[in-house]
Formats: structure tokens, sequence, C-alpha cells
């Protein structure tokens, strides 16, 4: 449970996911459950797609026509708490926040690794960017199993 | 005797965005900080801020102390300060001692704002002064000011956003956090905080805590143990933890005791962590011409206290006869923003602290 162990329900998750048909192409997922006062993820939109309003306690809504998965919000967002995810076929493709070092290397594989922190499979890193605009925050791109969909959150070098 | 305009008492946000606002006014101020370099606990801390643009949201703390300090430098002919310096003293008559190397001397000023920040609780419990039994504030200096690791497995006591943040920033450093004890029933700080944790493989546990620790020179292990309804330990659920660090980080109380030397009101409110003045709207204390901004007052984030800062910088520039060019307007837009910044359930504490204080809340 999110406030005893800090890893929300399935249903929780659900909440925050299109139908599969709008992953088709990728979009901002938020995981941002809680009214904490932050809203750098919709000021840091350059489509207007995520809206929080005047109470920045609010948490944000992904507006998934305007949402072009593009990825901003999610190395703006304080909380590491936003990813884009896109369906290609059987496969899932994640741009994630990564705040360590050493980066992955593309074309490497990594375990995937859900939120309670198990390793659930295999993520193949695509890209890695790190730009001065990121402020420190890398963006990962990687593909994992469809199956895991509402399970993979991160990734962690194989030991 | 040394005589200045505004003394301000600590370099952290609050006392360097009071002195930005008060020079904008035109006001001299003098900041007399005891760390060796300005910006407060802001300079250790890597993470992104939340809040909003104007409170510098999703940069990260260093960052916004280099921008606050910007800010002052643009002013040097109105803003000095003195580093390595405490104030060790305050008199009536806005008089105060410092030390610097050694040497004391006074200060009179026409209006002092007191910024001094708030320190941490520490926990009792067995052998609690082992070498390796560290608050989370000295494990942040240890590691982002002298990059100094203060182990190799740790366990954090206390989830509230001091304790999960610095756990992630222990991580980041390649230091193992195997546990976060929370002896409340649901973790303290943001959740989002405690999802990065558990996700990097970092077990929380709520109503658990540390019941000894165990080590001849140094620590060596712990014991943790659950808690019952009524926070005491369950018999029999003792687990046993081998680590090299614990990190306490019970929350923060606000360092209100120079305030206590000239006869300021004073009240004990729980909801601001503590012992604090007694303000009014102006955050002016009950001594005319003393004020205070940032965690002295109420333990928050340092974005309030950035804004407290402005607030407080704002009003006294007025007092002092040199009101600030945009008083009203500046004066409405930091209302608003210390009231958005409250208004969540986080900001639950500090709406009913305040309350309190203020005399407008029936206490039991």
């Amino acid at each position: 449970m999110l406030n005893k162990n800090g890893v929300p329900d399935l249903n929780l998750i659900k909440t925050r996911f299109p139908k599969q048909e709008i992953l088709l192409k990728p979009k901002a997922i938020t995981e941002c459950y809680e009214d904490i006062p932050c809203n750098p993820c919709s000021t840091s939109c350059p489509f207007d797609a995520i809206h929080i309003g005047e109470d920045i306690n609010e948490t944000p809504k992904v507006d998934f026509d305007k949402c072009t998965g593009c990825g901003i919000c999610v190395y703006n967002c304080p909380g590491l708490a936003i990813f884009t995810v896109q369906i290609i076929e059987d496969k899932a493709r994640f741009k994630i926040p990564y705040e360590f070092i050493p980066y992955p290397l593309v074309d490497e594989i990594w375990d995937a690794v859900n939120r309670n922190g198990d390793i659930i499979g295999n993520a193949v890193i695509e890209k890695v960017s790190i730009t001065k605009k990121q402020d420190r925050t890398a963006l990962i791109q990687v593909i994992v199993p469809k199956e895991l969909l509402y399970d993979f959150i991160t990734i962690r070098r194989k030991l | 005797m040394r005589k200045v305009e505004l003394l301000i008492i600590g370099g952290g946000p609050a006392g360097l965005s009071a002195a930005k606002v008060a020079a904008e006014a035109g006001v001299k101020s003098l900041i007399i900080e005891r760390d060796f370099k300005l910006g407060g606990q802001l300079v250790k801390q890597t993470h992104m801020f939340f809040g909003s643009e104007k409170q510098y949201a999703k940069t990260r703390g260093i960052d916004i102390a280099g921008i606050l300090i910007n800010d002052v430098s643009k002013f040097p002919d109105l803003v000095q300060y003195e580093t390595n310096t405490v104030v060790v003293g305050m008199y009536p008559d806005n008089v105060v001692t410092i030390l610097h190397e050694n040497k004391y001397s006074k200060i009179q000023a026409d209006a002092i704002i007191v910024a001094a920040g708030a320190s941490e609780k520490f926990l009792a419990f067995e052998n609690n002064d082992l070498p390796g039994i560290y608050g989370a504030g000295a494990v942040q200096t240890l590691m982002n000011v002298h990059g100094v690791l203060p182990g190799q497995k740790v366990v954090m006591v206390g989830s509230g956003n001091i304790g999960l943040i610095v756990s992630y920033q222990l991580m980041q450093a390649g230091v193992e956090v195997s546990h976060v004890l929370e002896a409340a029933p649901s973790i303290g700080g943001y959740k989002v905080h405690a999802s990065k944790l558990k996700r990097l493989g970092t077990e929380i546990l709520v109503k658990h805590s540390i019941k000894k620790a165990i080590g001849e020179d140094y620590l060596k292990k712990i014991i943790i143990s659950k808690l019952d309804d009524n926070w005491n330990y369950v018999e029999g659920s003792e687990q046993e933890i081998n680590v090299d660090a614990v990190c306490i980080s019970v929350g923060l109380s606000p360092l209100s005791t120079l305030l206590s030397m000239i006869d300021a009101k004073m009240k004990y409110v729980s909801y601001l962590g503590g012992n604090v003045p007694v303000i009014d709207h102006n955050h002016e204390t009950t001594i005319k011409n003393i004020f205070v901004a940032g965690d002295v007052c109420g333990v928050e984030e340092a974005s309030s206290a950035i804004v407290e800062g402005y607030y407080t910088g704002l009003i006294v520039a007025q007092r002092l006869g040199k009101e600030h060019q945009n008083h009203d307007a500046l004066f409405y837009d930091y209302k608003e923003q210390l009231d958005n910044l409250r208004s969540g359930p986080f900001g639950e504490k500090t709406r009913l602290g305040l309350q309190e204080l203020r005399g407008e809340l029936d206490v039991k």
C-alpha cells in the first residue's frame, strides 16, 4: 500500500493509464497520487497537455489528445513520478528518469524492476539522453515485454 | 559598537530572501552566518525542489542557494555578510553579541530579522551515542558538502521528507539503505519519495522503530522492533540488522533560543516543531522591530522559508521608512504564495500551528 510501503496498488496505477489503444502513441503517465504543492510537470509541458490549475496542491491530469510523449515532464518532475510509455506490438517502450551513475549504454540489457523493487524481466536500453536542460536527470528509453506494462518502473544493472 | 540598519541572523533561504527584498527597497543589511558559507541547508540539497516556479520548483536545492546568493550579490553596497560568525547573545535595544575567530563584538540594529532555522531532534534508545549513529543533516553535510560517506550499510529512522530524501541520496552515493523505519502507522513524507526508494529495493516499515544499538567502539548492528498502537515495543517482534551507520531523522525544532534572551513572548506549538516566538501577521515578535522568518517560527519546507523571507524583508523595509516601490503587489503575491504552499494536506500542520500560535484554535 502506498501509505505503508510506497507501493501503489494495481488499481490505483491503472487510474493513471489511458486505454491501451491510446498507447499506440507514446503518452506520459503521471504517478502522482497525493495532493502536494508542486506543478513543474504542468508548467514545463510545451503542449499544454498537463493540467494542475490554480491550486498547486491538486494532482496533475494529462490530456492524452495533446500529450505527444516527448518526455520533457519526465525529467522536470521533482518526484521522479512520471514516465512515458508506448505499446509497440508485443513490446512496451518506456522513457524513465534515472539519477544514478554510471549510466547504462545503448543496447545493454538491464534488469526490469517493479514498484516493489523486484526484478521482473529484461529491459533493453534503446537511448540514453542527458542534456544540460535535463539538469542531471537522465532520460532512459527502454524496451520491455508488453506484459510488464503496469509493472515496470525502473532498471537495475545486472549483477 | 557597530550600528547597522537591518541585521539578519542566518544566511539561509529565509535570511537571503529577506536581504534581497529589503535591498530592493534601499535598506542596508548585514547578514550574520555561522557556517563558512551562505546558503544554509540548501547547500546540501541535491534533489529537485517542489512548489511552483516562483519558489524555484524543479531546481536543485544547491542551485537555489546559488540563485539566492547571486540575488543579494547584485546589491554590494547594501547587503554585507559575515560568515563563520555566530550570534551568541541578544539584548534589549536591538543589540546582539557576535563571536568571530574568538573575538566578541556588539552590533546594534534599527531592526533585526531572526532567520536562524531549525535543529534536528534526536531519539532516545540504548547506546545511541555509538560512533556510526548520525542525524540526517550530518549525513548530508558529510556526503554532499565534504564528499565523505557515513557508512556502507545504513538504516534510516524516520520517513519524513528528510529521511526519505537523504536515503535516496545515500543510495545515489552507492550506500545501501536496507530499511526506513517509521514509528507512525503511515509514511510521513511525500509518497513519491517513498516510491523512489522502494523501487530501489529499500524496505519501508511503518509502526517500527529502533530499540537498541550494538557495538563496542563503533556501531555493528541494531535491534529494531514493531510498535503497537500505543507506540510501545511489541515483545518478540525484534529483528537484528547488521549496519555500520544509522541515520536519525525524526523532525526538527525551531532554533528560537536567541529570542528567549530578550523576553520575546514564546509559545510551545507542537504543530510548528516546538518553542516558537509569538508573532503577528507582519512576522514581528512581541518586541518591536524584532522580526522572524523561516523555520525559526515554524518548521516547513525551504520553499516556504524563501517566501517568508521575501515577505518579512518587504515589511521590515516599510517599517524602516523605505517602502518597496511594488510593496502592495508583492505583499499580496507573497501572501498568496504562502497560502498556496500551505493549502494542501501537507500544509495542515502549519495552518493549525499558526492558528494555535495566534490563539485562534482550541487546544485540549
